[in-house]
Formats: structure tokens, C-alpha cells, sequence
């Protein structure tokens, strides 16, 4: 295809797709509150539009609209800098992920990823990796003793679980044997025993995989029950406490966006990504995928506010003793178990 | 589309020679050590450029050790730092100077 | 000779280059701190554009998401104010610098103008994983085991080093 039609197919895969994630950010943020307000017996937002699916826009409208302060003890181009670069990292890996087959379009097959490296996985975790200085340099720049605390101990958690996340995902790169994502869910073609699906958590084994990405995730994301560093009784707000309006609903938006993120590599990695029964007529075919992608997405995002719904907090030095004395050797015999299994075959 | 190697080669010197002069200018230790850091960066580039240039994957191999051994390095010089802020409660590397004459 | 591999290679060099002049005309640390990082970031793309596409990911994930991750901490931890004027080795000022100027500009010259090492294409080498993985777990073998042993060494060292005190007493007072 020649270079103008793929610039242009970029550019409007590019824009629809960041479109999608931020109404997706938005709209995980009303699934929260509504899913954790029925859950503690109460409504969640329900005036704003019907069933409240308007607060997010409402919200949006207030953090526009409330007063941008900044302290005067603070330092300035960090402290302006961070929630910049926690989005930015936050977004950028979306860039990888493959949402479904291709599709034809004008006799040209296109892709729905916005592009596929031969390194997609280590692309992601690498922005994870940076995207532990939005914290940190957040925490330092604010200055004060909540903030500093607040961000060194979710920069030492987000590292350290970094590595366990890392860990539990080789075992699915022994099975597939390529890092680029499309070729792992491609890996995962098929059925066995009849109508069992080919998936790495099912076939592969990688149950005890899957459950460590889980708990993983948990913590790089800084959710329950992993969030000391951000929790409201401990340390007031953490690395972002001394941020307002737009600055705050910036790390509120890395924070769900890397939730989605989270949940995108899981289902691509170990439940097959997008793969379900397709049916119907051509167009119909190409939609559907779309929609187990969608479907596994929400069932993630659902897990996670369940999760965080249920569950209490560990304490920081529970939290370090479990991601380093727990989980990293059950990731690493993991790895030593399937390395042994694809070996020996 | 093709550009020569020595060009990569002069990107390489100069990330070097960055590394050297801060390494000779700067008063703050842990500045000095980013400067090292910046020589085996500009190290490394020189190694993936000759690597591509014979053909020879061992090459982007060493690149591998070299960054493994900076990494260890600099978990090690970072802790030594700690130590010494301890007793002397200063980063300035004039000021840590009791074996002076 | 205006191509796209050019542009490219001159972009993230001047990128490469500004960082680390940055990083010596910065007071404070972490400024220094955080354009090495830019310079890593840059590096990364370079060796992408020779084709290194797993040294460029690991210098991402390890290099500049772990190590200078580490460096920030020490940063922030030691809170490590701008940089004090105290004179400094006159050596270095008045050897130092301008001779290693000198050296950077002779060795810059030759290897323009004399340097006949022949031409690179972009991506000229693809590193894929695979076959590092066969480089490294065959051929390499033995470097690979030393250096991991090395950085067992290192933990313990950074723990021993890094400790409290007290800590180190108290527990040399329990086992007596």
C-alpha cells in the first residue's frame, strides 16, 4: 500500500484508538463507583443522566473548572512535569495491543493494532517501567513529608513487582516463542478435547502464571489491596496529595488507564485475546472479534473493583515481604516448571 | 538508505567525552557517577554499531554484559554513597577529603 | 544522501547530545538525573535504527526503568541539594577539559574525514530475541553465569553497605 493511504490509516487508527481509551478510563471510573457503591449497599451516582452514565462528563467538566493551586514550596518543573509524564506512559502502550483480526478495507488489509513490533511485549513492559517517574518525581517535587513518603514507597513497590509481572510472563513466551502480541494470541488458535479453547491458562498451564500477573498487576497499578502509598488514612493522598483539579484527574487517568492496559495483556496473554465464536455476515465478522476483546476487558475491570471492593489493605512491610518472598520464587519455579514441560516434549 | 558508521561512531565519541568531562567538573558524587553512566552508554552504541557493521550478533551480546555490569555497579556505588552520607553528611566530593596531608 | 535513516540518526542524535550536555550544565542532580534519561531514551532509538531491536528494549526496561529509577531514589532520598561552587581540582579545569575538547575533536575529524569503515542501512542487524538467545545460551555461556554470580555479589554488597548501623551491631551483639 502506498505511503499516504498508510499514514492515513495510522492516523485515524491512532485517534480513534486514544478516543476509545480515554471515554474507557472515564467510564471504568463510573463502573467503580457504581459497582463498589452497590456492593457496600448504597446506589453510587445515579442523578447525573440515567443510571448517572453522565457523572464521568460531569466530573470532567469539574476538574476543568476547579482552581489549579500550586503551592509555593513545590519544584515547579517537576512538580508541573509528573502527571504529564504518568499519562504519557499511560497512553503510549496502548500503541501495541492488537484489539482484533484484520479487516478489508478498499482491497487493503488492515490491521486493528495500531502497530505491531516483533517486541510488542517487551515494549509494554518497558513503558510500565517508566512510568514508575510520574510517582516518584511527583512525590519528590511536592515537597512535603506525605508526598515524599507517599511516593518513595509506591516507586520501591512498583519496582519490585515489576519484576514478578516480568517473571510470569515468560511462561507464556516459552509456549508462543515470539514477543509480538499478535503472535502470541495466534498461538492460541483452536480447541482441544472438543470445546475446551486453546487458551495458555487452560492448555499452557499457565493457571498459577495468570494468578501471579494478577496480584502483579495489583500492585504495579497501585490498587487494593495494594494502595498504602495513595490511602487516605495513612498518608492523606500519598504522591498526589498536594495536586489539584486537572493535575490530580491526570493521575487519576494514568491510574485507570493502566488498569486497562493491565487487563489488555492478560487477556491477550493468557485467555486468547479475541478469539470467540464468529458468525454472520462479513461485516459482522470483523465486529465481533472487537467484542470478546471488550467482553474480557470488562470481566478484568470488574475483577479488579470487586477486588477492591473486598478486600483490606497490606501493610508496607507485608506488602515488600510478599512481592519479594512470595511471589518472585513461585514466578521463577513457574518458569523452571514450563521451561521443563516444553523442553522434555 | 544508508548513512556511513562513522557517523554512529562520532555520536558515540561525543556521548564519551560528555562523560569524561562531567566525570572531571562536576562537584556532586552522584553526578560524577551518572558521567560514568554516560561513558558505557556511549560505549554500548559503539558496540550495536560495529556489531551491524561486521554482521556479528555478539556484539548486541556484550551490549547485554556491559549493561548487566553497570547495573551491579551502580547498585553497589549508589550504596557506598549512602554509607559515606552518613558520616560525612555531604555529596560534595571536595569536602570528603580526611586522608589529605 | 538525504534519507530518511538521516534524519532519523541526526534527530536523535542532537536529542542524545543535548541530554547529556544537559546533564553537565544542571546544579541540581536531579535534572542530571532525568536528561540521562532522555539520553537513554534517545540511545534506545538509535539502536533501533542499526536494527538492535532487543538491546534497545532491555536499554529501556533495565537502563532507564531500573537503574536510573535507582539513581532518582538515591536523589531523593539523600536529598541532594544543587551543586555548591568549591573550586574543584584546577587540574581538571585547566587539563582536563580542554584536552579531552581536543581529543573529542580529533577524533571526530578522523573518523569523518579519513574514517572509510563503509556505510550501515537501517535496521542492518535484527537482533531478534531468538537469536541472542542462541548467542547468549550457547556461545556465551559461561560470561552469563559470572555475571549473574556478579550481580548476587552486588545485592549482597548494596545490602551490607546501605545498612543502619545499628542494625549491623545489633546483630553482631546477638551473637555473642
Amino acid at each position: 500500500m502506498s505511503i499516504t493511504f498508510f499514514i492515513i490509516v495510522s492516523v485515524i487508527k491512532i485517534v480513534l484508538v486514544v478516543f476509545i481509551l480515554l471515554t474507557a478510563v472515564a467510564y471504568t471510573v463510573w463502573l467503580e463507583r457504581k459497582v463498589v457503591g452497590h456492593m457496600q449497599n448504597r446506589w453510587g451516582p445515579t442523578r447525573v443522566g440515567p443510571f448517572g452514565l453522565l457523572q464521568p462528563a460531569a466530573d470532567g467538566i469539574k476538574f476543568l473548572f476547579k482552581e489549579d493551586l500550586t503551592p509555593p514550596h513545590v519544584y515547579k518543573p517537576l512538580y508541573i512535569a509528573a502527571p504529564m509524564i504518568a499519562v504519557v506512559f499511560a497512553i503510549t502502550s496502548i500503541a501495541v495491543i492488537p484489539f482484533g483480526n484484520d479487516v478489508w478495507i478498499a482491497g487493503h488489509q488492515i490491521f486493528l493494532q495500531i502497530t505491531d513490533v516483533n517486541i510488542g511485549l517487551l515494549v509494554v513492559l518497558g513503558i510500565t517501567s517508566l512510568g514508575v517517574y510520574g510517582v516518584a518525581l511527583s512525590g519528590w517535587s511536592s515537597n512535603s513529608k506525605y508526598s515524599l513518603l507517599g511516593g518513595l514507597r509506591a516507586s520501591a513497590q512498583m519496582v519490585s513487582y515489576e519484576i514478578a509481572l516480568g517473571l510470569s510472563l515468560v511462561g507464556v513466551l516459552i509456549l508462543a516463542g515470539t514477543f509480538s502480541l499478535r503472535g502470541i494470541v495466534d498461538a492460541q488458535a483452536g480447541h482441544f478435547w472438543g470445546f475446551i479453547p486453546n487458551w495458555f491458562i487452560f492448555r499452557g498451564g499457565q493457571f498459577v502464571a495468570f494468578f501471579i500477573y494478577l496480584t502483579a498487576a495489583y500492585a504495579e497499578t497501585n490498587r487494593i489491596p495494594f494502595d498504602l502509598p495513595e490511602a487516605e488514612t495513612e498518608l492523606v493522598a500519598g504522591y498526589h496529595t498536594e495536586y489539584s483539579a486537572m493535575k490530580f484527574a491526570m493521575f487519576f487517568m494514568a491510574e485507570y488507564a493502566n488498569m486497562i492496559t493491565v487487563a489488555c495483556i492478560a487477556s491477550l496473554l493468557f485467555l486468547g485475546g479475541w478469539r470467540g465464536p464468529v458468525f454472520g455476515p462479513d461485516w459482522l465478522q470483523a465486529i465481533l472479534p472487537l467484542f470478546w476483546f471488550a467482553l474480557r476487558i470488562f470481566v478484568f475491570l470488574f475483577v479488579y473493583i470487586w477486588v477492591r471492593g473486598t478486600l483490606p489493605r497490606f501493610r508496607y512491610d507485608q506488602l515488600m515481604a510478599f512481592g519479594w518472598k512470595f511471589l518472585l520464587p513461585v514466578a521463577i519455579a513457574n518458569l523452571v516448571i514450563t521451561a521443563l514441560v516444553v523442553a522434555l516434549k | 538508505m544508508t548513512i556511513p558508521l562513522s557517523y554512529y561512531l562520532v555520536l558515540s565519541g561525543i556521548l564519551f567525552a560528555c562523560g569524561v568531562m562531567g566525570f572531571l567538573i562536576k562537584r556532586n558524587i552522584i553526578t560524577i557517577f551518572m558521567s560514568i553512566e554516560l561513558m558505557l552508554n556511549g560505549v554500548n552504541l559503539s558496540f550495536v554499531a560495529f556489531a551491524a557493521k561486521w554482521g556479528q550478533l555478539s556484539g548486541q551480546v556484550f551490549v547485554f554484559f556491559v549493561m548487566v555490569v553497570a547495573a551491579a555497579e551502580a547498585a553497589v556505588g549508589l550504596a557506598i554513597i549512602i554509607a559515606v552520607f552518613r558520616t560525612r553528611e555531604t555529596l560534595n566530593i571536595d569536602q570528603v577529603n580526611l586522608l589529605k596531608l | 544522501m538525504l534519507n530518511l535513516h538521516l534524519i532519523l540518526f541526526l534527530v536523535f542524535g542532537a536529542i542524545c547530545v543535548a541530554g547529556a550536555v544537559n546533564l553537565l550544565l544542571q546544579r541540581h542532580p536531579i535534572n542530571s538525573a532525568l536528561s540521562l534519561v532522555v539520553v537513554m531514551g534517545a540511545l534506545a532509538v538509535e539502536y533501533l535504527l542499526l536494527g538492535a531491536e532487543f538491546v534497545a528494549a532491555v536499554q529501556v526496561i533495565v537502563y532507564a526503568g531500573a537503574i536510573m529509577v535507582l539513581f532518582v531514589f538515591v536523589i531523593m532520598l539523600l536529598n541532594a541539594g544543587e551543586e555548591e561552587r568549591t573550586g574543584g581540582s584546577h587540574v581538571a579545569w585547566i587539563l582536563g577539559v580542554p584536552g579531552m575538547l581536543a581529543g573529542a575533536v580529533i577524533i571526530c575529524w578522523a573518523l569523518l574525514r579519513h574514517g572509510n569503515t563503509g556505510d550501515v542501512s537501517i535496521g542492518q542487524l535484527p537482533g531478534h530475541p531468538a537469536d541472542i538467545a542462541q548467542l547468549l545460551f550457547h556461545q556465551f555461556l559461561l560470561p552469563f553465569e559470572v555475571t549473574s554470580i556478579l550481580v548476587l555479589i552486588a545485592i549482597m554488597g548494596a545490602v551490607v553497605l546501605a545498612a543502619p548501623p545499628e542494625s549491623v551491631q545489633g546483630s553482631k551483639r546477638e551473637a555473642k
